[in-house]
C-alpha cells in the first residue's frame, strides 16, 4: 500500500502511523453528557468500504493527513492534508 | 457414528464404505428457538454447549461460507491461559479446563498437545512484569513457571541469547499451553452439535435483523427469512457490519493480521515462544511447518489480506530471536479480519435490543478462548444471566470505565 501525500508524493504505507476514523467530534467535555464522551471516545462505524481515516507522515512531512481508503480492498481515493479541514475539527 | 477404535477396525474391514458425513447439511426451517449468526469456531462452540449443556437443540448455525471459513482456520492454532487481569485470567483457565477434556467431549480428535508456552524476557524490567503476571496466573489457580537463561538455553539452545541490543534473560513458561488443529475444532464441535439435532446451515448469509418493537425477533439471509426467538451474533470480524443490521454502533475497528507458515522441517521445535523485545512467536505444527505471526497491519480492514511493511517487520523479529530461521524458506502467508476492540478485551453481552446476543471483540486471541467463549455464551443465551467467569465481558463497560486492558494501550485498537 503506497500513499500519496499532497507534499512528499507517493510513499509506502510503512512512513506513515495510522489514527484511526477522521472524522470524529469531540464533544465539549465539561458540557458534554457522559454518554456523548463515551461515544466519542469508544464508538466506531467501521465501515466495510470507504473510510475517511488519520494518518501522520512521521518519516516525511510529519503532516497530518485525512486519508479516504476502501477498507474491502485497500485501495486509496484521496489524501489530504487535515490542515485543510475547518477549524475546530480534531486531527 | 461414534469414532472409536472398534469403528476404526470395522470400516477397516469393511474397505472404508461405511463412513458417514461429520454433519448434515440441511435446509433452513421457518423458525429456530435460537439463532447463531456465525459458523466459525465460537458460533459452533456456542450451538455445542447450547445443545450438550442446555438441553437447547433447536438451534441454527448461519454461516455465510463453509464452515470454519474464517478466522478459526486463519489463526496460528495456540491456546494458553497466561493473562493478568482479573477480568480474563478465570475465563481464560475455564477455556484452558475445557481445551483438556475437548476431545472426550466432542468424540473428535483436535489434536490438543500441551507443548508449552514460552514468554522470553529481555530485561530486569520485563522479568519483574513476567514474575508479576506468573504469580497473578498463580494465584488464580493457573500454571508458571519463571525461567532463568540457562532453564531457556537448555530448551531452545539455537536462540540468540547473547543478542547485543535484546539478550534472552529467560522466561516465563505455561506447560499446560501448546496448540491445537484449528480447522479440526470447529469440525469437531459442528459434528458434536449436529449430532444433536442443531442445524448448521452453510452459504446462508444474513442480510438483515428482523426487528418489531425493539426486539429481533428473526434475520433475512441469502436463503430466506429465519424467524428466532433468541439470536446470538458471533461473527468476530465483521461485528460492526451484522451489528449495523440491528442499528448498533459498537467499541471495535476491524483490523487485518497476516500469519506465516514455512517449507516443512524435520522437528525443530517443541514449544510455542514467544519474543519479548518486539511482537513475534513461533510454532511448529505436526505436519513440520514453522507456524509464525506477529503484528496486525494497524489500519482498519476488511480485506483478508495485508501488507509487506508488516511481513518484513515479523521476519526481523524472527532473525532477531534466532537467527537459523534466515536460511528457511516461507511457504504461504495469509491474513484474517480481527474485531478489535476498544480495550483489547472481548464482549459477551447482551445487547440493548431485546432478543440480540453479542460475542465480539476478540482481536488477534480468539482461537485459544474458542471452548469458553461458546460455553459462556451458551449460557447467557441459556439463562439470561453472564456465566461467573466472563461477568467482567460487558458492552457497556467502556462507558463505565471498567475497561480489561491487559496492555495498557488505551482506546487505540492498533496498538493493542
Amino acid at each position: 500500500m503506497r500513499i500519496t501525500c499532497p507534499h512528499c508524493g507517493a510513499r509506502d504505507a510503512q512512513e506513515f502511523s495510522y489514527l484511526g476514523a477522521a472524522d470524529l467530534q469531540r464533544p465539549d467535555g465539561m458540557a458534554a453528557s457522559e454518554a456523548a464522551m463515551a461515544d466519542y471516545v469508544y464508538q466506531r462505524d467501521n465501515p466495510a468500504g470507504v473510510h475517511r481515516e488519520l494518518w501522520y507522515h512521521g518519516a516525511g512531512c510529519h503532516a497530518w493527513l485525512v486519508v479516504t481508503r476502501d477498507t474491502r480492498n485497500h485501495a486509496i481515493t484521496a489524501v489530504e492534508p487535515a490542515k485543510a479541514r475547518k477549524a475546530g475539527a480534531t486531527a | 457414528m461414534r469414532y472409536s477404535i472398534f469403528s476404526l477396525l470395522s470400516q477397516t474391514l469393511q474397505g472404508h464404505k461405511g463412513w458417514t458425513p461429520a454433519w448434515r447439511d440441511p435446509a433452513p426451517k421457518p423458525e429456530y428457538d435460537v439463532i447463531i449468526i456465525g459458523g466459525g469456531g465460537h458460533g459452533l462452540a456456542t450451538a455445542h454447549y447450547l445443545a450438550s449443556r442446555h438441553g437447547i437443540t433447536n438451534v441454527a448455525v448461519l454461516e455465510k461460507g463453509y464452515l470454519g471459513s474464517g478466522n478459526v482456520g486463519r489463526n496460528t492454532t495456540i491456546i494458553r491461559s497466561n493473562y493478568l487481569l482479573p477480568g480474563n485470567t478465570p475465563f481464560y483457565e475455564l477455556s484452558m479446563k475445557l481445551w483438556e477434556g475437548l476431545e472426550q467431549d466432542l468424540n473428535y480428535n483436535a489434536m490438543v498437545s500441551q507443548r508449552g508456552v514460552l514468554n522470553l524476557y529481555h530485561s530486569d524490567a520485563q522479568r519483574d512484569a513476567f514474575a508479576r503476571r506468573g504469580n497473578a496466573m498463580r494465584l488464580a489457580g493457573v500454571d508458571a513457571e519463571l525461567l532463568g537463561t540457562e532453564q531457556v538455553r537448555a530448551m531452545l539452545p539455537y536462540l540468540d541469547f547473547d543478542n547485543a541490543r535484546f539478550p534472552i534473560q529467560g522466561g516465563l513458561l505455561q506447560r499446560r499451553g501448546g496448540s491445537a488443529r484449528h480447522d479440526a475444532v470447529a469440525w469437531g464441535f459442528a459434528r458434536a452439535a449436529d449430532s444433536r439435532g442443531v442445524d448448521m446451515i452453510q452459504n446462508c448469509e444474513v442480510t438483515g435483523i428482523t426487528m418489531v418493537g425493539g426486539r429481533a425477533i428473526g434475520v433475512e439471509t441469502s436463503r430466506g427469512p429465519i424467524r428466532g426467538k433468541k439470536i446470538a451474533m458471533a461473527v468476530a470480524g465483521n461485528s460492526s457490519r451484522v451489528a449495523a443490521m440491528a442499528g448498533m454502533r459498537l467499541p471495535i475497528e476491524t483490523h487485518v493480521l497476516q500469519a506465516f507458515v514455512s517449507e516443512g522441517l524435520k522437528p525443530l521445535i517443541d514449544c510455542v515462544v514467544t519474543y519479548g523485545a518486539g511482537h513475534f512467536y513461533i510454532s511448529q505444527s505436526d505436519k513440520g511447518g514453522l507456524v509464525f505471526g506477529g503484528d496486525i497491519d494497524g489500519y482498519n480492514s476488511y480485506a483478508q489480506r495485508g501488507n509487506l511493511p508488516v511481513i518484513e517487520d515479523v521476519m526481523e523479529s524472527a532473525m532477531a530471536l534466532w537467527p537459523g530461521l534466515g536460511r528457511v524458506r516461507m511457504l504461504r502467508h495469509w491474513g484474517g479480519v480481527m474485531d478489535m476492540s476498544m480495550d483489547g478485551s472481548p464482549i459477551i453481552d447482551t445487547t440493548p435490543v431485546d432478543g440480540l446476543y453479542l460475542n465480539a471483540g476478540w482481536c488477534y486471541g480468539g482461537f485459544k478462548a474458542t471452548p469458553a467463549s461458546g460455553f459462556c455464551f451458551a449460557h447467557l443465551i441459556a439463562t439470561g444471566q453472564p456465566h461467573p467467569v466472563a461477568t467482567a465481558y460487558r458492552l457497556d463497560r467502556f462507558a463505565t470505565g471498567r475497561v480489561i486492558d491487559e496492555k495498557g494501550a488505551g482506546a487505540q485498537p492498533n496498538l493493542h
